[in-house]
């Protein structure tokens, strides 16, 4: 295997179809995998570049590149373009569809056809959200959360942009009970519930918050459409309506929405600590009840978002304390996380430092959002810079370093092919160091009254700002670094075959990268997913035989 | 790969009961709202309430369940394979689901010819929990309506499949499918019914 070229091309060219309706009309679970892997990337790229102008806008007080109309156009379309086509679509579109099917031994997802209509439909709504940017009254200026009374009143384009919205909400949704009924019913022989990896069972989690938590999100959509376009007035207090409601039914929905975005990444660290630790994974049965207890509790949590938007002191009491038993199940997997560090043989590649960051970076996100759901605390801080700072501690810190580790873990398994290790630890550390000088200034800015989405700021904030705006350049930096490595690897680099990271989840079982419908033949599970010990019996086999 | 190729029918059923739960959930969020509207405007609402039509609204019920004891009369005639009677059942349904929406367009044109609708000059100057329940009312039976149209559109769909005979008693997963949307869209009539028209 010393020649560029690795011999088997598996799933890329065994079916003997090539070309662009090969991969756009296809249902296999890989293919489509990668079509949400590039399109959902893709869109990231776009998030980023508006994330760096918004942040050069901040660079100075005062108006530096844009005016204020802009700003407020470009934070709203960063917010829906990183959460409704990249963070919330992406780890169960790309890296879901990758690796569930495969690690539960099955040949595809229950429903493949269903699978690649939900990709169609998240391009239409991603199609229809880009051309409110261009069309009608201009991009859409209300913030990611379209909050009435200002989304019912604004003359930009938020009734096309919100209808977008509503198609990619249908997608996930189908995406969910697509992933629920695979998980139920296509498990391989001996793949019993406690075998599954900690990564399905996250998927699983995951899946049932999209099924049960976004049609919410699509009828309070409609219901700013019919605001807009009837007048139905249900969130306008001049016809009996009550804009408070609008609150609660888009964060019925909404908080539920951050695990989506933040379960996968979750299972992506429980699959990826282990085997760079050669340790079987610490508290399997509670990593993965946990997963379930979050999904659960995250779904009764809603009323946090709104502490200062006017609820009784008992209601917000209850939403204080329902939040901060959320914050367990959360504890629960970071403490067997580093109880499965403790006395491994860890290997820092770049899967395992993207792991490990996810840790730290979740850590101060997550403990920053208990000062959020404090109420008391909330108070001085809400509608800040900390809130910002926080949120981006936990999706990007968390769900971003979780989707960059699973990018460096599981891509190469699907290209056959490898980056280079030096240049993606090297991406790594300038992500790091970039990430926390820019967020982390920005909780500090949140903490001495900084408001967020404001175009302009008193002078003496100028000089923490200067210094968040350079972090963004180092993150970015980092990130440009990180994508040329990756890519130039997985399209020219060396091969990539067996199972280099020693993994002894059953994806590593197959060829790389594995044949159309994944295995040569079916397989029988006789080991959990962390049994290393298993792992090395088999390769001892293996190479008896060969001898 | 050893084994042939099947279909799942547990997991197909599965997958439309999730969907199923989805949809219910949808209509949640429009009932939810009636729950907190009505606790806020007992008075209007009762107000708003007496201008509904129960004699339209009475017939829909009846003309709903039987459409779907006719759905379940298809699912009982395709299990025996008997493809004639299949076929009158569904045809049954939809021409049910046809009335319905018949008989909601004249109740609509009714009630807008009253000046009740959305934003209407007559609701501006009525009480604010009187146009609250109108444009709750508009926007759930609405949204019912258009899934009376996608399901006896789905159904007639299978009828053209049980017809050219790739729907059958040995495989009609599909038909069942659509009996229990059917229902679903049934269900949560019987729900809205006594909303709108009964308790008030």
């Amino acid at each position: 295997m010393n020649s560029a070229e690795p011999v088997e091309r598996g799933f890329w060219n065994d079916t003997g179809t090539t070309g662009i309706s090969s991969w756009i009309f296809s249902s296999d679970h890989k293919r489509i995998g990668l079509l949400y892997f590039y399109s959902t990337f893709g869109f990231f790229l776009v998030g980023v570049v508006l994330g760096l102008l918004l942040r050069i806008e901040l660079m100075a007080p005062g108006r530096t590149i844009m005016g204020p109309q802009t700003y407020n156009a470009l934070f709203t379309v960063h917010g829906v373009v990183m959460i409704f086509l990249f963070i919330i679509p992406g780890f169960q579109g790309s890296f879901g569809n990758l690796v569930m099917p495969i690690q539960i031994g099955a040949r595809d997802v229950a429903f493949p056809r269903l699978n690649l209509f939900s990709w169609w439909l998240y391009m239409a709504g991603a199609v229809i959200i880009l051309t409110s940017l261009v069309t009608g009254g201009g991009p859409p200026d209300t913030g990611w959360t379209f909050y009435v009374p200002f989304s019912a009143r604004t003359g930009t384009n938020v009734s096309l942009a919100v209808f977008g919205v509503f198609i990619i909400g249908f997608s996930s949704i189908l995406t969910g009970l697509n992933f629920v009924t695979t998980i139920h019913r296509l498990r391989a022989p001996g793949m019993s519930w406690d075998r599954l990896s900690l990564y399905v069972w996250s998927l699983y989690a995951t899946a049932w918050v999209q099924i049960l938590a976004t049609p919410i999100l699509a009828i309070t959509l409609v219901l700013v459409m019919a605001e807009r376009m009837l007048g139905t007035g249900l969130f306008d207090p001049a016809k009996g309506g009550d804009p408070l409601m609008y609150q609660h039914l888009f964060w019925i929905y909404s908080h539920p929405a951050v695990y989506i975005m933040i379960l996968p990444a979750m299972g992506v660290v429980s699959d990826i600590i282990p085997v760079f630790s050669r340790k079987p994974i610490f508290g399997y049965k509670f990593i993965a009840f946990s997963s379930l207890a979050i999904a659960a509790f995250g779904s009764l949590v809603w009323g946090h978002h709104m502490f200062t938007s006017g609820m009784s002191d008992r209601a917000v009491m209850v939403f204080s304390f329902l939040t901060f038993i959320v914050a367990i199940p959360s504890a629960i997997k970071v403490f067997n996380w580093v109880s499965t560090l403790y006395k491994g043989s860890i290997s820092l590649e770049a899967p395992m430092l993207f792991a490990l960051s996810f840790i730290i970076l979740f850590s101060i996100g997550g403990l920053s959002g208990l000062i959020l759901g404090a109420a008391a605390t909330d108070i001085h801080v809400h509608d800040t810079q900390f809130v910002v700072g926080h949120f981006h501690y936990v999706i990007f810190g968390g769900a971003g370093f979780a989707f960059f580790a699973a990018m460096h873990y599981w891509l190469p398994k699907f290209y056959g092919r490898r980056y280079a290790e030096k240049p993606a630890v090297m991406a790594w550390t300038l992500m790091f160091i970039g990430f926390n000088v820019m967020y982390f200034t920005m909780q500090v800015l949140g903490m001495r009254g900084m408001p967020r989405r404001y175009y302009d700021y008193l002078p003496e904030f100028a000089r923490l700002n200067l210094v968040a705006t350079i972090g963004s350049w180092i993150l970015a930096t980092g990130l440009i670094i990180m994508v040329v490595n990756l890519f130039r690897g997985l399209w020219w680099g060396p091969p990539f075959s067996g199972n280099p990271w020693g993994g002894a989840t059953l994806e590593w079982s197959t060829p790389t990268p594995p044949p159309t419908e994944n295995f040569l033949e079916e397989p029988t599970v006789t080991h959990g997913p962390y049994d290393f010990s298993a792992l090395e019996r088999e390769v001892i086999k293996t190479g008896e035989e060969t001898a | 790969m050893t084994h042939h190729t099947h279909k799942d029918y547990a997991g197909a059923k599965l997958g439309m009961w999730l969907f199923l739960f989805t949809e219910l959930l949808l209509f949640g969020g429009l009932f939810l709202l009636y729950a907190v509207y009505l606790k806020r405007y007992p008075q209007e609402f009762t107000a708003a309430g007496r201008e509904m039509h129960v004699v339209f609204g009475t017939a829909n019920t009846a003309i709903l369940i039987t459409s779907s004891l006719l759905a379940a009369m298809a699912v009982t005639a395709i299990q025996r394979d008997q493809r004639r009677q299949t076929l009158w059942f569904l045809g049954g349904t939809v021409l049910c689901a046809i009335i319905f929406l018949t008989n909601k367009f004249f109740e609509w044109s009714a009630e807008i010819g009253h000046g009740f609708y959305p934003n209407s000059p007559r609701l501006a100057t009525a009480p604010p929990g009187e146009s609250t329940f109108f444009s709750l009312y508009y926007l759930t039976v609405g949204l019912h309506g258009l899934h009376v149209l996608i399901g006896a559109s789905l159904l007639t769909w299978v009828a053209v499949k049980v017809k050219r005979g790739s729907v059958h008693g040995g495989d009609f997963v599909l038909l069942e499918n659509g009996a229990l949307y059917w229902h679903l869209v049934d269900l949560i009539w019987i729900f809205i019914f006594p909303l709108y028209y009964l308790i008030l």
